[in-house]
């Protein structure tokens, strides 16, 4: 990289986005001038479905022309030097994208080659990065014999292999059950700090991202709703949902009068959990005053919930959001 | 990765290693599918049924020409006249080119598409041309080099079996009429494989298209003889029907390389296309043209 950007806060700017805009020939507006800058770390791009992540993925990887504005991705316009900056950025797509009558040692050192490494070179990050991600002997098997966890690995594996400076992940843990979730998440997490790989993590879940990221940028419908340090943005993390077949308003004073933060959703109270004990506070509230209790839920913060605070949030004004 | 030094059995994990070495871009990256696809076109790196059939058509066109040299050594040679023409080589064994080309292009690009590859590869420094071309390269210098080793056999076995050097340059200046033909033939071929296999997912719907498409010309060629030959009353055609009968096998790709060879390298006077061999190469370069510019277009909307 010979020109780096820097931002306002002083750090190098990895993705630099003014006012994108990116309108489809069908008149459909995917994004609204957006204005983004992030720095090296982890960063968490989270939206609903169709609120633009995949375009804005392909606007940074020079695959799709803009409408109106300016980007910079690791210092180059993905417009004009698109092949450039695709050399040094590794991307995930969303959607299953491999051969299954390749094995995957021989897919990914083929990918190698095709970002540029030479051949003993590809065959040798290959392994690696097939290691990394935590495939070992079953690497020489053909990929169509793959679990959906191992092949999200390859996925992964193949967008690690040519040691990007910025790895593009689009849901990276779709079709993955809990476990395979956390392997995943605590695979990006380490590629984001020991591998000191900056990594985008595209989710519709924010609870998930929120988990591993540094920083999030949320986007709906297009604009920038929010795009802040991770500690700035949510205090809490996860909430605890609970009901109660009556004396609602009753037990939503008692924990309030016990210092908890107590929102009211529909029939529902809502509790941070802040720690263990919050469990043991509303539990005892509950059976002080005697209430039937009809469900208790840890729940993580969907967009939607963010989406609906961050809209109704002064925070929210998108002008040169820094992150 | 285990170091001796240490403890057996005690697995170091060394952690991740930057890249540090050289980086050989775009047309490195262009290159090397390239190469991959020739591979891939004979099944080479890929399972032993992969290879079975691009290497047995290989072994059959070899075994063709191996005879067919043999018995011109034999028997040719002694009442002088020549069992066969390189130039017209490819198309004696057009039908087994069409079946390489048939399995070789959906090997090539079907399964990309299918398996929804792409992606990777335009997240690369590959561009949406350089895909295709290198693709179509590939299936081009595949199906030269399937016509290229029965002509060597064909002009190895004659240089041989004559004895001066002046015959063993005859025989080469007619081998590399035979090159010729075989390139047209690659390039007319493969195009439209490349084209029709493109626009199919399936491997095996993308073999039958192709096949099919091929095939399909025959009786349009034949209908088209028939008008030609409607008056027909023995002896040679002459006047409308004459050049009806000489256009006509423009419409199929076996004969439109048939008619080109004949027009360049048959003895004057004895080409069955007469005098119109500027019009089919002119209509060759312009199907290839055409199936480039569709592949090309077809890259350009994959989206996926």
């Amino acid at each position: 990289m010979t020109q780096t950007e820097t931002s306002p806060s002083g750090g190098p700017t990895l993705i630099a986005t003014e006012a994108l805009t990116k309108r489809y020939p069908n008149g459909v507006v995917a994004l609204a001038d957006l204005t983004l800058a992030v720095t090296p770390g982890i960063v968490g791009l989270v939206g609903a479905n169709g609120a633009g992540k995949s375009t804005l993925i392909k606007i940074l990887l020079g695959l799709l022309p803009t409408t109106a504005g300016r980007t910079r991705v690791l210092g180059l316009d993905p417009a004009s030097d698109g092949h450039k900056v695709r050399a040094r950025v590794g991307y995930m797509p969303e959607n299953d994208c491999l051969p299954p009558d390749l094995a995957a040692s021989e897919f990914v050192t083929h990918m190698a080659r095709m970002s540029g490494l030479p051949k003993t070179a590809a065959r040798e990050r290959a392994s690696e990065a097939l290691r990394h991600v935590g495939l070992y002997e079953e690497r020489y098997r053909q990929i169509g014999g793959y679990s959906t966890g191992m092949k999200q690995r390859v996925k992964l594996a193949q967008a690690l292999v040519h040691d990007p400076d910025l790895l593009l992940l689009d849901e990276p843990t779709n079709g993955l059950d809990p476990a395979g979730r956390d392997a995943m998440l605590t695979l990006i997490q380490r590629i984001g700090t020991e591998f000191g790989i900056s990594v985008v993590v595209c989710s519709h879940l924010l609870g998930e991202v929120e988990r591993i990221c540094d920083s999030l940028i949320a986007i709906d419908g297009g604009r920038l709703l929010r795009a802040d340090r991770i500690e700035n943005m949510t205090s809490s993390r996860d909430v605890l949902v609970f009901e109660v077949a009556e004396g609602t308003d009753e037990l939503e004073a008692r924990l309030a009068g016990l210092g908890l933060t107590v929102t009211k959703d529909g029939p529902s109270l809502q509790v941070p959990l802040a720690a263990a004990e919050t469990y043991d506070q509303i539990l005892g509230a509950v059976a002080e005053l005697d209430l039937p209790l009809h469900s208790l839920d840890q729940r993580r913060h969907r967009v939607a919930e963010l989406f609906a605070n961050g809209a109704s949030a002064p925070a929210s004004a998108p002008e040169g959001a820094h992150v | 990765m285990s170091s001796p030094t240490t403890t057996a059995g005690v697995i170091h994990d060394i952690g991740y290693q930057r890249y540090t070495g050289p980086r050989l871009g775009r047309g490195y990256a262009t290159r090397s599918l390239f190469a991959h696809g020739v591979r891939t076109a004979f099944g080479l790196g890929r399972s032993a049924g992969a290879k079975f059939f691009p290497w047995g058509i290989f072994g059959l066109l070899v075994a063709i020409a191996a005879i067919l040299v043999t018995v011109q050594s034999q028997i040719g040679a002694a009442a002088g006249e020549r069992i066969f023409t390189y130039y017209s080589f490819p198309t004696q064994i057009n039908v087994l080119v069409l079946l390489f080309c048939a399995v070789a292009a959906p090997e090539l690009v079907s399964r990309d598409l299918r398996g929804g590859v792409l992606p990777l590869y335009f997240s690369r420094p590959l561009t949406r041309l350089d895909y295709p071309l290198a693709k179509l390269a590939a299936l081009i210098t595949a199906v030269f080099l399937l016509l290229l080793g029965p002509l060597l056999v064909l002009f190895l076995g004659s240089a041989f079996s004559v004895t001066d050097m002046a015959a063993v340059w005859d025989e080469f200046v007619l081998f590399t009429q035979g090159l010729i033909t075989a390139g047209i033939m690659a390039a007319l071929f493969s195009s439209i494989a490349m084209l029709v296999s493109s626009l199919a997912g399936r491997r095996a719907v993308a073999a039958a298209l192709t096949v099919g498409l091929f095939i399909l010309t025959t009786p349009v060629l034949g209908v088209l003889q028939s008008i030609a030959y409607s008056n027909y009353d023995g002896g040679e055609l002459t006047g409308n029907a004459q050049r009806v009968a000489q256009i006509s096998f423009l419409v199929s790709p076996f004969t439109i390389v048939e008619g080109i060879g004949s027009w360049l390298f048959a003895p004057d006077g004895q080409s069955f296309i007469g005098p119109f061999g500027p019009l089919y190469l002119g209509v060759t370069l312009a199907v290839i043209a055409l199936c480039l510019m569709l592949t090309l277009l077809r890259y350009r909307k994959v989206a996926r």
